[in-house]
């Protein structure tokens, strides 16, 4: 498997012995990451020719992507060129639908799984990659019993762990502190950042290795918006992380690898530093610029 | 990518990047003005003209911190990306550079208020009107390429300063032998020599334009490199 040098990464992504064939794929760092005290990226999720349709329609156009591990990647477009399409194929939230229909493959690594396989199970799916939405939307339920709600569905009965699972998601998700006192308050009592950030805590008590947000902030004020991207500078310590937005600037700001997605292909990908300073593309500079398309 | 500023969704974007580009070009035209004015009082050891020079000085400082105004401005309001961001940052510092040759030549001025009660040489100080001339020419292409944000006329004019740095070198020698010569003549020769280097100064700074216009122009930064890597960079890889 030839995966070291993927087109649109500066630095070469790096296949865990887990899945390497061999020692020696395994790439020493360039200087530039020898001063950076991240490691080198290495590749969590692979899309291959990924094409999707709703019924006739074809959203997604033989798109291809590699996910660095433990980063943000960020997808940028205009309406309807795909994006949320792509993202919801991650945890096949399309099947919740007739008619729909993926071609090619999402390869989730270690395990070297494609994810839009019918033999995988899409709950299975779902608990390790957790989706965030546009508007927060917890259940009508009290805070606790959001958090614990997907903790239950996996089988957890037992009081304590139960408890410690929901601080830990609720630390995580950097509300604890805020709610610890009224955990078992109707889940609705909280405020708008308070309640996304309660859904980042739901989607994290599983211990997803990957997370996505539907534009996450869009529905938030500025300071819930910068609470937020915070704690997605804090969470990609632990999870992989891709986000679709609007706001250029916060690609800018969050991410470490944006793709640019254009009437349901990819036109460009790269890193967020180079992709905002000099596209290659004159789409992509034409929309991070604010030109006619 | 080309930039082009005209094709922005906001019209009143658009005309703000026209703007600052523009005015540049006036301070540059300004500056220009300068830099011909201490010539030729120095030449022509006309102190009247290079104390109007020298007082004119003023109207290149306040353009640069009014265009400096305006890019933040710019950056606050808008938030370039892209071949924008490269334009705000490239104007940003190509005002600098305005701004430092205006001081080289407020310092020509000064040099040439006092060589004009000073003997003249016969050959009206011709080296250093012919680095003058030359050196002049830099800043005039460099600003043309500039306003084109042509990456490849900027590169024939940083290869000019080569050129300037020998003439300058010349001078340098030319200047010992007369001290050797006739000790007389140190204190003349010292204003020369400060002329000269200012000229040489100048020289430098318009092949920072360049080297802005390139990263305007390619998006590559092609400072601290040498010529042969600065024209790989803009006609190998894009």
């Amino acid at each position: 498997m030839d995966l070291q040098m993927r087109k649109g990464f500066s630095k070469p992504l790096i296949l865990t012995s887990e899945h390497s064939p061999t020692k020696q794929n395994k790439k020493t760092l360039d200087t530039i990451d020898n001063m950076s005290p991240q490691t080198p990226p290495v590749m969590k999720a692979q899309v291959k020719n990924l094409n999707f349709y709703y019924g006739d329609v074809q959203a997604l156009k033989n798109v291809n992507l590699d996910i660095a591990e433990r980063r943000v990647t960020a997808l940028i477009g205009p309406s309807g060129c795909g994006k949320t399409t792509y993202l919801r194929c991650f945890n096949r939230m399309h099947d919740l639908y007739p008619g729909n229909r993926y071609e090619g493959e999402i390869m989730l690594f270690p395990d070297n799984e494609n994810i839009l396989s019918p033999k995988v199970d899409p709950i299975e799916v779902r608990m390790r990659i957790s989706m965030v939405f546009q508007k927060p939307n917890p259940f009508p339920k009290s805070i606790y019993e959001n958090v614990a709600y997907g903790l239950r569905v996996r089988g957890i009965r037992k009081r304590r762990e139960l408890d410690d699972k929901v601080e830990q998601a609720l630390k995580g998700a950097a509300l604890w502190d805020e709610v610890k006192d009224r955990l078992h308050n109707l889940a609705f009592t909280l405020s708008g950042g308070q309640q996304q950030r309660l859904c980042i805590a739901r989607a994290l008590a599983t211990d997803p290795e990957i997370l996505l947000f539907d534009e996450p902030t869009s529905a938030l004020d500025p300071i819930a918006t910068a609470r937020i991207e915070e704690l997605i500078a804090e969470l990609k310590e632990h999870v992989t992380i891709i986000i679709v937005t609007h706001n250029m600037q916060q690609a800018a700001r969050v991410s470490d690898y944006t793709a640019f997605m254009y009437l349901g292909e990819m036109v460009e990908f790269g890193d967020t530093d180079a992709i905002f300073t000099n596209p290659r593309k004159q789409q992509t500079e034409d929309y991070i610029t604010g030109r006619y398309g | 990518m080309k930039p082009n500023i005209h094709t922005h969704i906001s019209r009143r974007y658009n005309a703000e990047l026209e703007d600052i580009r523009n005015r540049v070009l006036v301070m540059g035209g300004l500056v220009e003005q300068q830099l011909v004015d201490a010539i030729t009082a120095l030449a022509d050891g006309d102190a009247q003209l290079a104390e109007l020079t020298m007082n004119n000085d003023y109207k290149v400082n306040s353009m640069e911190v009014a265009i400096d105004e305006e890019c933040n401005q710019i950056i606050v309001r808008r938030q370039p990306a892209a071949s924008d961001l490269r334009l705000v940052m490239a104007v940003i510092k190509t005002i600098t550079d305005l701004e430092r040759i205006g001081d080289e030549a407020e310092k020509i001025a000064r040099m040439a208020m006092h060589l004009a009660d000073m003997e003249r040489p016969k050959n009206s100080y011709l080296e250093i009107q012919a680095l003058g001339i030359h050196v002049r020419q830099m800043v005039h292409d460099a600003l043309d390429a500039f306003a084109r944000m042509d990456s490849e006329a900027a590169m024939l004019v940083a290869k000019e300063d080569v050129q300037v740095d020998r003439e300058y070198e010349s001078i340098m020698r030319q200047s010992i032998t007369y001290m050797m010569e006739d000790p007389r003549t140190i204190t003349r020769v010292l204003d020369v020599i400060w002329s000269a280097r200012a000229l040489e100064r100048i020289g430098d700074h318009a092949r920072n334009i360049c080297e802005y216009v390139i990263y305007l122009d390619k998006g590559k930064d092609v400072r601290h490199i040498s010529l042969e890597q600065m024209e790989k960079e803009i006609y190998g890889l894009s």
